[in-house]
């Protein structure tokens, strides 16, 4: 029985294939007849020519930095607030503040961070002042529920020996909860810096700064010269911040 | 009166029932030893004692104050007054023993002092002088992870009596030591107890630790006081009434020794 | 003896480490031009607020709603077309890049010769690149290239899963035990014959998981992709956005929300009854 409704399983999946492609109206030979491939070749190729004059280089070093400091501080104030509401995410206020704070995060996290960065752009203009906030607002869902649930794993005896002897409800967190949780925060919070860098980069396609502006502009003016040149960089970035994501994590997380 | 015990029983969540009907009076400065089989409720009433659990019957009075009775904020101020070293320290892992001694006085401090002490220790010749007596100066700045069972034993009684309390609670303060340092550690605690005028209380497998340290020994068994007398009069009968246990039924042996038990790590 | 009581040993690593985290933290801020007070200060105020107060009630004409669905299953068709292609671009490479298949891994205990990791290194080269680049970038280029459209957007998916898929099954293949497949090689039989009867069998449920959860990143992606001209839903929510069309825009977000979640439950249904 469950073979024959493994079998109709792939052959929906299958028939949902074939559905997609004539939703769309495309073949995939329309893809690669004629002129199409061609076309595509001729615009590939404007790429392999990349830009490297003094000035770009400095424009391109100015948004490089742009980017950066959208993902650092945009990260770093979600590792703030996700803080802040992981606790009463983890049920510390109460059932009531635990459903609705949930329910704040989840809303925070399922929103992708281009629509919050066109959405502070509507709030706060161009640039990357939009950006950063942008990926605070979605980045705190994200850490929000992941500090909540590091949160409610942490071994409450140390917290609790504290309240035991007189001390209060902020002290006994500071010295019972938080030292067995910083490193997992830690953690959290430079993995995803490491994919805010990524996003970062691409927010300034709805006018968000960095990076992402400039390529939009250059391509939207036909400078696949400078655009290419772009793109490089944010590659270089990316691979940047995994090397130094990966060392902070092995210096402060793992040992010591 | 430093505090009494009237008709208190204990029954946990899962419906063991810890302690029945349990009455116990003990006046301050008195140095008294628990001792009893494994399971018998030793920590349960050291719990019930530190105001950890209220009683599901009966009534506690802990330095003169009922602390069930007390506004939250009341009886916090009065935990502040007494101390629980546990069997299994509390410590963070990552906390350096500086840091985790000086937490004894985060009752008596404000936030603003609390959160300061933890970039920069406030009284770092305080907790070096309560770590001398128990000769853990070196460790001082040292994490909790990189300390064995013994010495984590120690800086969880160091920040005890770092905090300075009325009343002292042990839970099987010295089981992760050697029998020598047991014995110094205990002394510790008990010349402290003297000169502070301290009340202290301390569970203890080791029946010969307690009679050579405690002039009042109580015995609990099956969550009920057995006996409850100056260690003088306690006799290898009661020992054996106290310990027997139908279920084991061992050869009889020519020196019977009781073993250290170890911490769970 | 005073000083050396008091002295903390962590105390100038902390104070060094604290005035570096200054010193990196305002030029950050001021390069971000960080200023939340934007959100809640009185221009964009009048202009945020109308915004958000046509959220309610969010719009629900007919035609709206009629041209909601078009959009969604676009998006759909977008993110399942684009899938299967890249299947179709990475298996052939996943095959090609993964060690598991080296004839010489089979004799050296798994691992390939010197000429076996040399051919192989262009084949992971051309992935990781087709992934490190953002897919909304490729969504750009294909734009630019083909015009507006959901083309674009399904060019642009297969390419970059074809490269995460790619990398991730060539990883699966490795780490499946190798031993089955090697004592085929060693008696003789073709690759993908050994392949396919010896380590097939045990990767198939952790491919198809995986293959499951990127569907649903996919659906994701289309909807942002949208944004640049890709078509689907992403591309309305921009239009209405430009527009300030309050109440159009939090319908979207509603059915995008809802998109993810009936995406999320499906593929935990699927995960659950093929792997």
């Amino acid at each position: 029985m469950r073979r024959l409704g493994n079998i109709a399983l792939l052959l929906a999946i299958l028939a949902a294939v074939v559905a997609s492609f004539a939703y769309l109206g495309m073949g995939l030979g329309a893809l690669v007849e004629g002129d199409n491939l061609k076309q595509m070749g001729a615009y590939a190729a404007r790429f392999l020519q990349p830009d490297l004059s003094s000035g770009h280089l400095q424009a391109i070093g100015r948004g490089a930095l742009e980017t950066l400091a959208m993902s650092a501080v945009g990260t770093l104030l979600a590792a703030v607030f996700g803080l802040l509401l992981a606790l009463p995410a983890a049920g510390r206020f109460g059932g009531v503040a635990q459903s609705l704070v949930r329910l704040l995060l989840n809303a925070l996290r399922a929103i992708p961070e281009l629509v919050w960065a066109a959405l502070m752009v509507l709030a706060a203009g161009l640039g990357p002042n939009a950006g950063t906030l942008a990926l605070a607002l979605h980045t705190a869902g994200v850490l929000g529920r992941l500090f909540a649930e590091a949160l409610e794993n942490t071994p409450t005896a140390p917290a609790e020996a504290i309240r035991l002897q007189g001390g209060g409800q902020i002290a006994a967190f500071c010295y019972g909860t938080l030292p067995n949780l910083w490193p997992q925060l830690l953690a959290y919070t430079l993995y995803r810096w490491e994919n805010n860098i990524r996003m970062a980069s691409v927010l300034g396609f709805v006018g968000a700064g960095g990076l992402g502006q400039m390529l939009y502009i250059s391509l939207s003016l036909f400078q696949e010269a400078q655009a290419s040149t772009v793109i490089l960089a944010m590659l270089l970035l990316v691979l940047g911040v995994d090397a130094l994501s990966g060392w902070t994590r092995q210096r402060w997380v793992r040992t010591g | 009166m430093s505090l009494r015990l009237t008709g208190a029983s204990l029954q946990h969540g899962n419906g063991v029932q810890a302690l029945c009907d349990v009455d116990l009076s003990i006046t301050t400065g008195e140095r008294v030893a628990i001792i009893g089989p494994s399971g018998a409720g030793k920590s349960s009433l050291l719990s019930l004692l530190a105001s950890a659990l209220p009683p599901s019957s009966g009534s506690v009075e802990l330095l003169g104050e009922n602390p069930w009775q007390l506004s939250a904020r009341a009886r916090q101020r009065l935990r502040t007054r007494i101390s629980l070293i546990h069997q299994a320290p509390p410590l963070p892992p990552r906390q350096r023993v500086v840091t985790a001694v000086l937490a004894g006085k985060l009752g008596q401090w404000g936030l603003g002092k609390s959160l300061l002490n933890l970039l920069h220790p406030v009284d770092i010749p305080g907790a070096r002088a309560v770590l001398a007596r128990l000769d853990l100066t070196d460790k001082l700045f040292a994490q909790c992870q990189q300390l064995s069972g013994g010495q984590l034993q120690r800086v969880g009684i160091a920040r005890a009596l770092y905090q300075s309390p009325e009343l002292l609670l042990a839970d099987e303060p010295v089981s992760a030591m050697d029998p020598v340092l047991a014995g110094h550690t205990l002394n510790v605690l008990c010349r402290h107890a003297e000169t502070q005028g301290v009340t202290l209380i301390a569970s203890l497998h080791a029946v010969e630790l307690a009679l050579a340290h405690f002039p009042r020994i109580i015995g609990v068994r099956a969550g009920r006081i057995a006996f409850d007398c100056p260690a003088a009069e306690v006799t290898p009968q009661l020992l054996d009434a106290l310990y027997a246990n139908e279920q084991l039924v061992s050869p009889p042996a020519p020196a019977a020794t009781l073993s250290l038990q170890l911490p769970r790590c | 003896m005073l000083s050396r009581d008091t002295r903390d040993p962590a105390a100038l690593p902390r104070l060094l480490l604290t005035v570096l985290a200054i010193a990196l933290l305002w030029p950050g801020i001021q390069l971000a031009e960080l200023n939340p007070g934007v959100l809640i200060a009185g221009d964009s105020q009048s202009e945020m607020g109308h915004f958000v107060s046509a959220f309610w009630p969010p719009a629900h004409s007919p035609d709206f709603l009629q041209l909601l669905l078009d959009a969604t299953l676009q998006t759909l068709a977008i993110a399942t077309a684009g899938m299967a292609i890249a299947l179709l671009l990475a298996v052939p490479a996943a095959l090609a890049a993964s060690r598991a298949l080296s004839l010489s891994a089979a004799s050296r205990g798994g691992r390939p010769g010197a000429l076996g990791q040399a051919l192989r290194w262009p084949v992971r080269g051309l992935l990781i690149f087709l992934r490190s680049v953002p897919e909304i970038v490729w969504a750009l280029l294909f734009v630019r290239a083909v015009g507006l459209g959901p083309t674009a957007g399904v060019l642009a998916i297969a390419i970059t899963y074809a490269g995460m898929l790619g990398k991730v099954y060539a990883e699966i293949f490795e780490s499946v035990d190798q031993r089955p497949m090697h004592v085929l090689l060693q008696a003789g039989s073709g690759r993908l014959a050994a392949f396919a009867y010896g380590s097939l069998p045990n990767a198939a449920a952790e491919l198809t998981s995986y293959t499951v959860y990127r569907w649903e990143c996919a659906i994701r992606a289309s909807v942002v992709m949208g944004f640049v001209g890709a078509g689907g839903l992403g591309q309305q929510i921009d239009l209405s956005l430009r527009m300030f069309a309050g109440s159009e825009v939090a319908s979207m977000l509603l059915t995008f929300l809802l998109l993810v979640l009936l995406a999320d439950t499906l593929s935990r249904v699927l995960r659950g009854r093929l792997a």
